[in-house]
Order: structure tokens, then sequence, then C-alpha cells
């Protein structure tokens, strides 16, 4: 019986074309043309069925995405990347809107308060299906937390999110740049990394690093970029229980190509 | 010049590591971006920094650095303490920003050559 489950698992399973990380209008470097309708075009352009909406510290623009993809067939992993105090970025994903809104509310609190001023910065704004502003951050979104790295993986793991520092291998705002290396008690369920360089020359380049899971995105501020790079997963289905069982490699679920 | 001597003048706060308050000092180097410590700070020069992860105790140790100073009053997370103590390198504490201490200590080091 078991056998059979999981052969009917491995019948059904296909592969999807993800981009993961995505700034929208709200991120005050996002172009304004990040508009939720925007992205889901393009990403349907470009075939892309797993988009993840990831400001810098804040959620505020993803239910929006997630909705209007959804009509699409496309499915969106609510998160955000973080800037943790030592100003490495990681990306956080979280499986439904509670457990989002509860770490709006941690970025919230250790978010401080430093006004942005657009003129520098850009715009922080959220807007909704007809581009309406619905919101605007006053506070600047670029700043770091107040809280190390271990701090801020240990309440992502808490409410069951996902873990993903964020393009390590490159020479600023990485854990790489910001900690000299990837510190090897720190649990995350994968390793990003930018277009500039493979995984197999980072690998060898970091070899106290084993084998982790290494997934690779757009990091887009602007339509055109969405999907300049991205990962393909093989799954059984669109969910956020199938993407985090995919990242370590379980029951047939996998990283198929960067 | 070892780092109690410093220490002692620039009425630095010992937060672990006391074991290698006699290690000699050559000079310092101030950053907060640990890939460039890793490549530019020197043996036995004195680290200035707000980093408290505990990955500042391995380029410390890497770079056989003499200690770490913290600035503008941080202190050093617990495993970095523990590692401190392990290591004999010891992290200093100061409420000055980088800027002060640094011209403090680079003071220091050029009046000692005199």
């Amino acid at each position: 019986m078991q056998f059979q489950e999981n052969c009917t698992s491995y019948w059904r399973m296909q592969n999807y074309k993800a981009d993961l990380h995505i700034h929208t209008v709200l991120s005050p470097c996002g172009d304004l043309d990040m508009s939720p309708g925007r992205i889901v075009e393009e990403a349907k352009k470009k075939k892309i069925q797993i988009l993840g909406i990831t400001d810098h510290n804040t959620t505020r623009q993803c239910k929006v995405v997630k909705q209007m993809a959804a009509e699409e067939n496309i499915f969106v992993m609510c998160g955000a990347e973080i800037t943790t105090r030592e100003e490495a970025h990681c990306l956080a994903f979280f499986e439904n809107d509670e457990k989002l809104e509860v770490f709006q509310t941690y970025l919230d609190a250790h978010l401080p308060d430093i006004k942005n001023n657009p003129s520098y910065f850009g715009y922080q704004v959220a807007v909704d299906q007809n581009e309406e502003i619905i919101f605007q951050e006053e506070r600047l979104l670029i700043s770091a937390l107040d809280q190390g790295i271990n701090e801020i993986e240990k309440q992502v793991h808490a409410l069951g999110g996902i873990f993903i520092p964020a393009h390590v291998d490159k020479p600023k705002f990485s854990l790489m740049s910001q900690l000299g290396f990837i510190p090897t008690d720190l649990q995350y369920d994968a390793l990003e990394l930018s277009k500039f360089t493979s995984k197999e020359v980072f690998l060898l380049q970091n070899k106290y690093l084993g084998n982790p899971a290494i997934i690779r995105n757009s990091d887009a501020h602007v339509p055109h970029l969405i999907g300049d790079a991205f990962t393909i997963f093989q799954l059984a289905e669109l969910s956020f229980a199938e993407l985090l069982k995919a990242l370590h490699n379980k029951e047939g679920r996998e990283i198929v190509a960067i | 010049m070892n780092v109690k001597n410093i220490v002692d003048t620039l009425g630095l706060q010992i937060f672990s590591g006391e074991q290698g308050l006699d290690r000699e000092i050559t000079g310092g180097y101030t950053s907060d971006l640990l890939s460039d410590v890793m490549g530019h700070a020197d043996a036995r020069q004195i680290w200035i920094t707000l980093q408290t992860h505990k990955n500042i105790m391995a380029i410390a140790s890497l770079k056989e650095l003499a200690a770490i100073i913290l600035v503008k009053g941080y202190t050093p997370e617990q495993d970095t303490a523990t590692q401190s103590n392990a290591e004999n390198i010891p992290i200093l504490g100061t409420t000055d920003e980088a800027f002060a201490i640094s011209g403090k200590l680079y003071k220091l080091l050029e009046d000692a050559k005199l």
C-alpha cells in the first residue's frame, strides 16, 4: 500500500519554474512599475509558476499579488527579504496569512524608527488590484532590524517558515560579506546564489558547506528582470509544504535545476 | 604594548578571554565587514567593530588577532563570549563610537613608538 502510494505520488510529479525573490512597488528600490498586476503579467509571459514576493522587511504587498496570481494559476509564496542586524539579507516565507501576520508584527517591532525620504530612497507604497495606493510605509524599509541572524532564523522556524540566506555569493549585504563565511550552526532551508556564480564553483570555493540546497532567483526590482534567474522544482502539487519538501530533498520532491 | 596596557589606558571593559590579556599588539583594524577583515587584517592587530556574532571569533582566530573591541556599548552574544574564552582572545568593550576609539588607539600606538 505504501509502495503504491509512493508510486502514485511519483507519477504525479511535475517540474515547476520558480522565481522566489521579487520586489514590488512597496520596496523603496522597487520600480513603480512593479505593481501586482504587472508582476503577474510578466510572470505569465516568462512561464513562471511559483513567485516569491520578498519586499525589504515587509510583507504588506504580498496578499494582493497572491490573489491576482491565483487567477492565472500562478502560486505565490508570501514572505520578505529581511535585513539582519549584521546587514545580511535573508529570505523568509510563511505558509498562510496568519503566520505571515505574526511575522509582520515581529518586523514592525524590530525595524528602527527611521523615516523614509522618498526623494533619496523611493516611495514605499502598497497598491490594490487597480493600482490605487492602499498603504504607505513611513519607516525606511531598507534599515536593518535590531535582531541578529540567529534570532531571526529561530523566529522564522518557530512559525514553521522557510529561511534562506539571500545571494550569499554577493560582495555586499550577504552572509558571506557581513560574516565572512556561512556560520556552521545556522539552520537554513537553502542558500540562494546570484546569477554571477554557479553552484559548482560556489561549493568548490566553500567546501565546508557540504551539499546544501541551492536555489537561484532574479532579485528583480523591475518587471523585465523577473525570471532572469530561476529554479526548477519537482513537486507533486503547488503548495508551501511541497516546496519545503523539495528544499530538503524529501519524498521525491527536489530541486531539478537552477 | 599588550592588550592589558590598552585596557587600562583606554578604560575598556573586559567581557571574555581574560587569559589572553598579555597578547602583544602591533596595530589596529576597524571594519564591520567580516569578509574585509578576513582579507585585510594582520596578525597581532586589535579589531574594532560593532559585530557581535560568533563568527567574529572565527575570524579573530583565523587571523591571529590580539583582541576585539566592541563599540557603542555592544556586548558579545553568549556563544561568542564562550568561544573567546576557549581561544584566549579577549573581547573588550567601549561606549565610544568606532571613530573615537580608533583615534585613541592610533594615538596610543603611535606615541608608544616615540
